[in-house]
């Protein structure tokens, strides 16, 4: 049904959603907790900086990666002269774009999750024996789990449909940074795109659509146990 | 039944602190060498306060906290042990068994982190002691308000506490499953001579379990 110029789209498409939000997970987590557990002074701002790409025009983001990780940027010389790697027109490019702009979906359900669990049962693990860290990872951790998750594939879900930032920051590029929906703006402008279109519009709400439920499932499977409930 | 709990002379509980909450001061001083010894007063006093705040959970704003002769807690000599070196048996007023394990791992979460040199108790022993054997493979979602108070204060225990704190164990309860736990902790009190601080409003409880009573 797809042709193998397509196939190549959806497998650029998964490949840099997977890498963004792996990539992110680390962070969003440590931000999710700095945020739903720790009072600290410009806590305010940090929050507000997490949600900027929320709200600020995508092309406005791309702008700033391309300003800050671009060949002569502060972070992108940086990476170029210690390590040789490029992020600009490049597929690692689209992959960082993608996991920005899923950062403030992934820190909101990891953080309500982490709000929900009881600090209370937290407390009674102290009291039993248990330090902060064995605390986190037996009784924290397991139960926000189901909110980490629902984050991570909510955030692959807006990986895949990630535009503006990409397009500005790493171009369109067959067969590097082309992904699903980059590749759809390119077939629209072509005379004899439509069938195209539809295949690939068809993918991108399939695709969305099995990640809602798999987050939402999730989601609930943990929940049955007793866990948090996330979305 | 009788189990090997390490006992001293000194006075059970040595207890003076003020703990600030909010703009409030809560004070409480008292000794006790009795078996069980109650803090008695009306809802909202600040009772459970104290608790947490010998459990390690608050930190007082000065005094000290010495129980069964080991100083948890002293200001003037910069003491403040964390609660997971406290050795304290805690039983919450509600059960809080941890809903992402069966009771049996609720049971041996804090048994596998004691010392053996504390631990006076096996999951046996405990769930003979309690009643409970029937329920180990059980969520604590599935418990009777009774059930999960059972559990509760078999998981302290299994933890090798030096010493219990019960906060209203049985004010979540129906009449039938107060005597029911009323009971266990009179077993507890009797059998086991581990130093008690029980925290209730309630008079008749007072009367029935406790040695030494401090009014709040």
């Amino acid at each position: 049904m797809l042709s193998s110029e397509e196939w190549q789209i959806v497998l650029l498409s998964l490949k840099v959603s997977v890498a963004g939000v792996g990539l992110m997970l680390p962070l969003a987590f440590a931000l999710a907790w700095l945020l739903a557990r720790v009072r600290f002074p410009g806590k305010v701002l940090v929050d507000a900086l997490v949600h900027l790409p929320l709200v600020v025009p995508p092309v406005v983001t791309g702008w700033l990666l391309l300003i800050a990780f671009g060949g002569n940027g502060p972070v992108g010389g940086w990476l170029d002269r210690m390590f040789g790697i490029t992020l600009m027109f490049r597929w690692t490019g689209a992959a960082l774009a993608a996991a920005i702009m899923a950062l403030p979906l992934m820190v909101r359900a990891m953080r309500l999750s982490l709000e929900a669990v009881d600090t209370r049962l937290e407390n009674a693990a102290r009291t039993l024996g248990a330090g902060p860290w064995r605390t986190f990872l037996t009784i924290t951790f397991p139960l926000s789990l189901p909110g980490i998750l629902a984050g991570a594939v909510l955030g692959f879900a807006r990986s895949i449909g990630e535009f503006g930032a990409t397009i500005t920051f790493v171009s369109n590029i067959p067969g590097e940074t082309r992904t699903l929906p980059l590749a759809i703006y390119s077939a629209l402008q072509m005379p004899d795109g439509d069938a195209m279109v539809a295949r690939l519009a068809g993918i991108s709400v399939a695709l969305s659509l099995v990640a809602l439920v798999a987050s939402e499932l999730l989601a609930r499977r943990f929940g049955t146990r007793g866990g948090g409930h996330v979305l | 039944m009788s189990f090997n709990v390490p006992s001293g002379d000194a006075p059970a509980f040595d207890v003076d602190v003020a703990i600030r909450r909010g703009n409030r001061l809560i004070e409480a001083r008292f000794t006790s060498t009795a078996g069980l010894t109650a803090l008695f007063g009306p809802s909202g006093a600040g009772k459970t306060t104290v608790l947490d705040a010998i459990a390690g959970l608050l930190r007082p704003e000065r005094g000290h906290i010495t129980i069964a002769g080991k100083t948890l807690f002293d200001a003037g000599q910069r003491i403040d042990l964390a609660p997971e070196r406290r050795a304290c048996g805690y039983v919450f007023q509600q059960a809080r068994l941890f809903p992402h394990r069966r009771v049996r791992d609720n049971l041996l979460y804090g048994e596998r982190l004691a010392p053996a040199d504390r631990r006076f108790m096996t999951l046996q022993e405990a769930s003979a002691f309690l009643g409970i054997g029937h329920l180990l493979d059980r969520w604590p979602r599935t418990l009777s308000g009774g059930e999960a108070q059972r559990v509760a204060i078999g998981r302290a225990l299994l933890a090798g506490p030096r010493f219990l704190l019960l906060d209203e164990p049985l004010a979540s309860l129906d009449a039938e499953r107060r005597d029911e736990i009323m009971q266990v902790i009179e077993r507890l009190r009797d059998e086991l001579r581990l130093p008690i601080l029980y925290v209730s409003h309630d008079r008749a409880e007072i009367d029935r379990l406790a040695g030494d009573v401090v009014p709040f």
